[in-house]
């Protein structure tokens, strides 16, 4: 085997205030020329670590304190400047998480393809110039000439992704290491990035080394594929062999908790199914929505002549990509943001008309909560659990009394999963799951009847969001709550939802039973969504019939 | 409680400067609440036959034109000077945090008026403009120290204005909302503790510029006046008898008014490290 690169027992631990944390665990992988391996793993399991190691751009705090790392060769463990400046970027380069974030934000995007061309090789700037603008092509860029001189703000976030790998890919590196390169993007934008990667890799000969929390993605993309946990390597093998009979029980959990196409929110966690709901009741409808619009400023609505409504103790779920106005629409239906167009009925009473600034004192505050994105900037930092729980038992029920708030906010923690001992911390001590459960925990406090949810799990692990569905599901069999579920994911849509409403540019392309909708959807875009997910093969093994 | 004390012991064994800078403010508080009482001189009694008389054991700072122990002057002065910095800062913190944490938060009309208003206070030279208040108010020192929190009250508008904009979108004030707070129990509850921190920082920059500023005052003869001991007008009275070489009437209350601002400064950056509980683990 050609050995382009390989890594032998590394370990690297990062020195704290708290002592040494090790990150790395003894990590060995090897790749050959032009090949492709996976990295999968949940955050903290050291993916990016060991990207970064290999790179030597590890931060000060973080030592290599046992193992190797050759490349081409050469052992480069303990490689300084001098040794790695000519190789990165040149032998070696890396493509980023967040492109807009790692391109420079003053500089047209040509001349930081030129910046990155002149730093390898001896050119002028017309040279430099005319390669960015044939990077440019290869990388698909419509209308490469005018790009040229764009500065990032003005590209979308998949061109920005463009623009890095035609950086990356610049001086022909033998290794490309791309560290989540498309989280962070549409379903579509994503699969065009990936199919640009994969043709540039097989055209050039590259070796890439792709790192991603996506088991999907990287069933698709790589040749082999190494799960990472806690700073090891637990299990390393081709997609087929991996997805078909993984051996380490860690990566069947991973496996297991990655939604797809045919899995039930109760397969996810590997229990039995729930017994079904009853049929909510006939009556009124809890919600109804009729022409929403929504415009910010000139230009296009956010959001234009939408149209649902949801029964009693229904889930409906809202899927679009970024822009589609879903986020705008979960605002208008809590009443934090006022539409510009149409009305909202919440149990046939008119709610719209009553102004957004002022609907905290309204009496239907209460019946209709949010659950936001990211638990992390969703919870008051100077607020313990206990605060964030009871907060709204204080301001919405009009509670004061310390012990009897504490005993609720102690009942509604360990109804969403969360121990009681955990309701003195503050959000910074708590992990991402458990902040997402008291997240939830304060807004069905105050027994809502209809809970929207932002994207509820998008900033979480599959194994967490796994558990937070489940968990969000049983919620809503006890206590017949209404959901309007807003996601990106289709997979969890179809899962948790009744009935789906798919956004383009904040209009209704199509609305349906889930189940019709994702099996045979009517709208093309609904098809180029669903053909956009990258699947890999659940495994027979896994399915409950074959389980039982 | 413990935490919080274990968290700043922690941040201050990282960063001696800190607790250099914290004993020296403790030092000047103390002097500031026993120290008059601890004086072996009077302060204000002048004794004719003693003046001028260089730095002795004695009288460590010298004598003033009038005889009285500068030592014991400096040290008397250490109250008054404090009282006007922390008040006039205390004043200008409350209400400019809370002005500006509103119109950062609620913004339209509320915010443009107090964003132009904020401009025209900053567009005059605003020693020039302190002085004209004292001038025109009347030479006492609760005016020296309304006219202090008024040239300090742009820069806590705009730094808690700023501060709260950036915040205000977040989930958690979303989630304020939906619990049903307006946009008082937003501001109060949610909005400004979570600014503190940020603000501390300025509160004690701003404390050492605010004792400059007094001294300065008193310095061209407005405010506090002679008799009374205060390190502005020491040295403003010492300046004249400098050039015949009497410096330690000039040096010893400008080197305790250098002090308390180096003091005040050094504090600043720890302060903000010891109250923000995302440092705390």
């Amino acid at each position: 085997m050609s050995g382009l690169l390989s890594v032998a027992d590394l370990h690297v631990s990062f020195t704290t205030r708290h002592g040494t944390v090790p990150a790395l665990r003894g990590v060995s992988l090897s790749l050959a020329a032009g090949e492709t391996l996976g990295l999968v793993g949940e955050s903290g399991s050291g993916k990016s670590v060991t990207a970064l190691a290999v790179m030597r751009l590890l931060d000060r705090a973080a030592q290599v304190t046992g193992g190797r790392i050759t490349f081409r060769c050469e052992d480069i463990t303990q490689a300084g400047r001098g040794i790695m400046q000519p190789l990165r970027g040149a032998a070696m380069s890396m493509i980023f998480q967040n492109p807009r974030a790692a391109l420079n934000p003053i500089r047209p995007v040509g001349l930081q393809i030129a910046d990155v061309l002149r730093a390898h090789r001896a050119l002028s700037a017309a040279a430099a110039r005319d390669q960015a603008l044939d990077l440019l092509r290869a990388v698909h860029i419509r209308e490469p000439e005018r790009r040229l001189g764009a500065y990032p703000h003005e590209l979308s976030g998949g061109m920005c992704q463009r623009v890095m790998i035609a950086m990356a890919i610049s001086c022909e590196p033998a290794l490309l290491i791309a560290d989540e390169p498309t989280t962070g993007l549409d379903v579509t934008t994503q699969k065009a990035v990936m199919d640009l990667l994969g043709e540039i890799i097989a055209g050039r000969g590259m070796a890439l080394l792709l790192i991603t929390h996506d088991l999907g993605l990287a069933a698709q993309q790589c040749d082999r594929i190494a799960v990472m946990e806690r700073g090891e390597v637990v299990e390393e093998a081709p997609p087929a062999a991996l997805f078909g009979a993984p051996r380490h029980p860690y990566t069947r959990r991973l496996v297991a908790a990655s939604p797809t196409p045919r899995s039930e929110v109760h397969t996810l966690i590997g229990l039995p199914p729930p017994l079904a709901v009853q049929a909510p009741p006939p009556g009124p409808p809890l919600l109804e929505v009729e022409g929403l619009g929504k415009r910010f400023g000139p230009g296009p609505p956010a959001v234009d002549d939408v149209s649902f409504r949801i029964a009693p103790g229904e889930s409906l779920g809202l899927v679009g990509e970024s822009g589609s106005g879903k986020s705008t629409i979960a605002r208008l239906v809590c009443r934090l943001l006022d539409p510009s167009a149409g009305q909202i009925r919440f149990s046939g009473e008119a709610i719209d008309a009553f102004p957004a600034a002022r609907f905290h004192a309204h009496p239907r505050r209460r019946d209709i909560q949010l659950v936001f994105q990211d638990p992390g900037d969703s919870l008051n930092p100077r607020f313990s659990a206990c605060q964030s729980i009871a907060d709204p038992l204080r301001k919405l029920l009009g509670l004061s009394d310390p012990a009897e708030l504490r005993r609720r906010a102690t009942f509604l923690a360990e109804r969403c999963g969360l121990e009681g001992s955990l309701l003195d911390r503050f959000p910074h001590q708590l992990s991402g799951g458990q902040r997402a459960r008291v997240g939830i925990a304060r807004a069905i406090a105050c027994e809502p009847k209809l809970l929207v949810l932002d994207e509820p799990t998008a900033a979480l692990d599959v194994s967490v969001q796994a558990v937070i569905l489940n968990l969000l599901d049983r919620l809503r069999r006890d206590t017949g709550l209404g959901f309007l579920f807003v996601s990106h994911d289709l997979n969890v849509v179809r899962m948790m939802c009744e009935r789906t409403v798919v956004l383009q540019a904040g209009r209704v392309v199509e609305t349906g039973p889930s189940a019709r909708l994702f099996s045979a959807p009517t709208a093309p875009y609904t098809a180029a969504l669903l053909a956009a997910i990258p699947h890999f093969n659940p495994p027979a093994a896994l399915t409950p019939a074959a389980r039982a | 409680m413990n935490a919080t004390l274990r968290h700043a012991a922690w941040v201050l064994r990282g960063n001696p400067v800190t607790l250099l800078a914290g004993l020296g403010t403790f030092v000047l508080l103390l002097l500031a609440l026993i120290g008059p009482a601890l004086l072996a001189y009077d302060p204000i009694a002048s004794n004719v036959p003693m003046a001028l008389q260089p730095p002795s054991a004695a009288h460590w700072f010298g004598t003033d034109q009038l005889g009285r122990d500068v030592f014991s002057r400096v040290i008397a002065a250490t109250r008054l000077d404090l009282a006007i910095a922390a008040s006039a800062v205390a004043l200008s913190f409350a209400l400019g945090a809370m002005i500006g944490a509103f119109c950062g938060y609620i913004g339209g009309r509320l915010d443009r008026w107090v964003g132009r208003f904020v401009d025209v206070l900053m567009a005059f030279p605003l020693f020039v403009l302190a002085m004209a208040l004292v001038a025109a108010l009347g030479n006492r020192v609760e005016n020296i120290i309304y006219a202090t929190a008024i040239i300090n009250l742009p820069f806590y508008i705009r730094f808690a204005r700023a501060e709260v904009n950036v915040r205000r979108n977040l989930g958690w004030v979303e989630a304020a909302r939906c619990s049903g707070h307006g946009p008082v129990g937003v501001v109060m509850r949610f909005l400004l503790p979570n600014i503190l921190p940020a603000m501390a920082v300025q509160v004690s920059l701003n404390l050492g510029w605010a004792i400059l500023n007094a001294a300065g005052l008193s310095f061209l003869g407005l405010g506090v006046r002679p008799p009374t001991p205060e390190w502005g007008i020491m040295v403003a009275e010492g300046a004249r008898f400098i050039t015949s070489g009497k410096w330690w009437l000039v040096v010893c209350p400008g080197a305790a008014l250098m002090f308390a601002v180096l003091c005040f400064n050094l504090l600043g950056d720890g302060l903000r490290d010891i109250l923000d509980p995302r440092l705390r683990t």
